[in-house]
């Protein structure tokens, strides 16, 4: 039986992991390489890296991290922020990473997705789309949550998986860095829609959460405060998941 | 012992190279090439595969001589060859990935996409499955039946003769998870990403 992930997820700047808190106020804790191995020594599913380096200058710092991380961790590795072209995507994959997720230039150019899932593979494009409850609708918003775009997430969703996506990676901006737990309307909304794994993100403050997210039809769940200040192990999780009932890789 | 694994532009192969070169240390000698030379004289061969069954066979046969190699190695030097996920597939005799595209034919079948039963099943089949081992195989020496191991495909290998089926995994259908004739490997899942028991199954096919 195929088992729910689980993903703790790194933030990662200037080649140092932070966690944003709504994407601002960064606190600085951490070796993104050791990070990641006491996680997948620990029993995570993947690693996710974003890369939050704003500076163009610092950009290449996320490359080593790669590489680094992709020699000790034997588990897929996706890593994503600041993926602008083609070339962005090979390289990351060069380095080691083993999907790359595309955020904003998903948004302003869909080819992107298109070209690089025919030259790579379906398996290693995971488009991440942030929304926002907007009226009726929810909205997508680009450049770490900061620009509204009025487009509608559930019409791009479909969009992506058309374009050629193997997965999405759906972040709620209302939710993330509040601790309250996933938008797991949006999560369900999504997931019935498409036929794509959707990996649920933003919000996760108990295990509690993580149950919702599944519950509501993600494959996968993405966390990142709760694993990161060392709240739970990702074993806790696993466990606690279990006794729920839903299946996990222990 | 030499070993290497097949540089053919297949998409991403550095995760490949990193596990091997992990179990590899120093006692093995790890080339990665498309040298038809280094590939002929090397005692076992990797045949990693990422993208569509259609890019892969163009990949191969987009290096003269590989495809006539690599025959060679596995059918009259009969040593042996692992296939990862479309390196397994590409053992068929055709694929329907894209277009019909003409196989490797080393062992009957095709390959098609998954059943994803109206929508039932989410493809691509990403993350950890099952393994249920229906035949012993030398890769999986001290493997326990049932151990997870990560997939990520939306093609399945269905071979005529099931016997050389290996270990089989429950998404939608019996998908085939590895199989096994005589010097011919192949896994569907990712060894490679696969923690500590997958870099068990790269142990024991370097061990063969």
């Amino acid at each position: 039986m195929l088992k729910n992930r689980i993903i703790p997820c790194l933030d990662v700047k200037n080649g140092r992991v932070v966690k944003g808190i709504n994407f601002v106020d960064l606190k600085d804790a951490g070796d993104p390489v050791e990070q990641a191995k006491i996680y997948s020594d620990g029993g995570a599913d993947e690693i996710c890296f974003l890369d939050i380096t704003a500076s163009n200058e610092n950009r290449n710092t996320i490359y080593d991290v790669v590489k680094e991380t992709s020699k000790k961790c034997f588990v897929p590795l996706t890593v994503g922020g600041g993926v602008r072209s083609v070339d962005d995507i090979n390289k990351l994959l060069n380095c080691g990473a083993d999907k790359v997720s595309i955020n904003t230039a998903a948004v302003q150019n869909p080819s992107v997705v298109e070209e690089s899932s025919k030259k790579f593979g379906s398996q290693c494009i995971v488009v991440a789309i942030d929304a926002k409850k907007n009226g009726d609708i929810w909205e997508i918003f680009t450049h770490g949550g900061r620009k509204e775009t009025g487009i509608n997430a559930i019409e791009f969703a479909l969009k992506m998986e058309k374009s050629g996506a193997g997965e999405l990676l759906v972040t709620s901006m209302d939710k993330d860095g509040t601790q309250s737990g996933y938008d797991t309307e949006l999560m369900k909304t999504i997931s019935e829609i498409i036929n794509i794994p959707v990996i649920a993100s933003g919000g996760v403050g108990t295990l509690d959460h993580l149950v919702d997210g599944i519950k509501s039809g993600a494959s996968a769940v993405l966390a990142a405060s709760i694993f990161h200040y060392g709240t739970y192990s990702v074993n806790d999780a696993k466990q606690y998941l279990a006794s729920k009932d839903i299946p996990v890789r222990i | 012992m030499k070993v290497t694994i097949v540089d053919y532009n297949s998409g991403n192969i550095s995760s490949v190279i990193n596990s091997f070169t992990e179990v590899a240390k120093s006692t093995v000698n790890l080339e990665v090439t498309s040298d038809l030379k280094k590939i002929k004289y090397s005692d076992k061969v990797v045949l990693p595969g990422q993208g569509s069954f259609k890019s892969c066979i163009d990949a191969l046969e987009s290096i003269k001589g590989l495809t006539n190699t690599l025959h060679e190695f596995v059918k009259i030097n009969k040593k042996p060859l692992l296939g990862i996920c479309v390196g397994l597939q590409m053992f068929a005799d055709v694929g329907y990935e894209e277009t019909e595209t003409k196989g490797l034919g080393w062992i009957p079948g095709k390959v098609c996409k998954i059943d994803n039963q109206n929508g039932n099943y989410k493809l691509p089949h990403i993350g950890w499955n099952q393994i249920n081992i229906v035949k012993d195989s030398a890769i999986y020496k001290d493997i326990e039946n049932n151990s997870h191991m990560y997939f990520v495909h939306s093609y399945e290998f269905v071979p005529k003769d099931k016997k050389v089926i290996t270990a089989v995994t429950d998404y939608s259908s019996k998908i085939v998870c590895s199989v096994e004739k005589e010097n011919i490997f192949g896994t569907q899942f990712h060894p490679e990403k696969s923690d500590k028991l997958g870099l068990k199954i790269i142990k024991n096919f370097i061990s063969i």
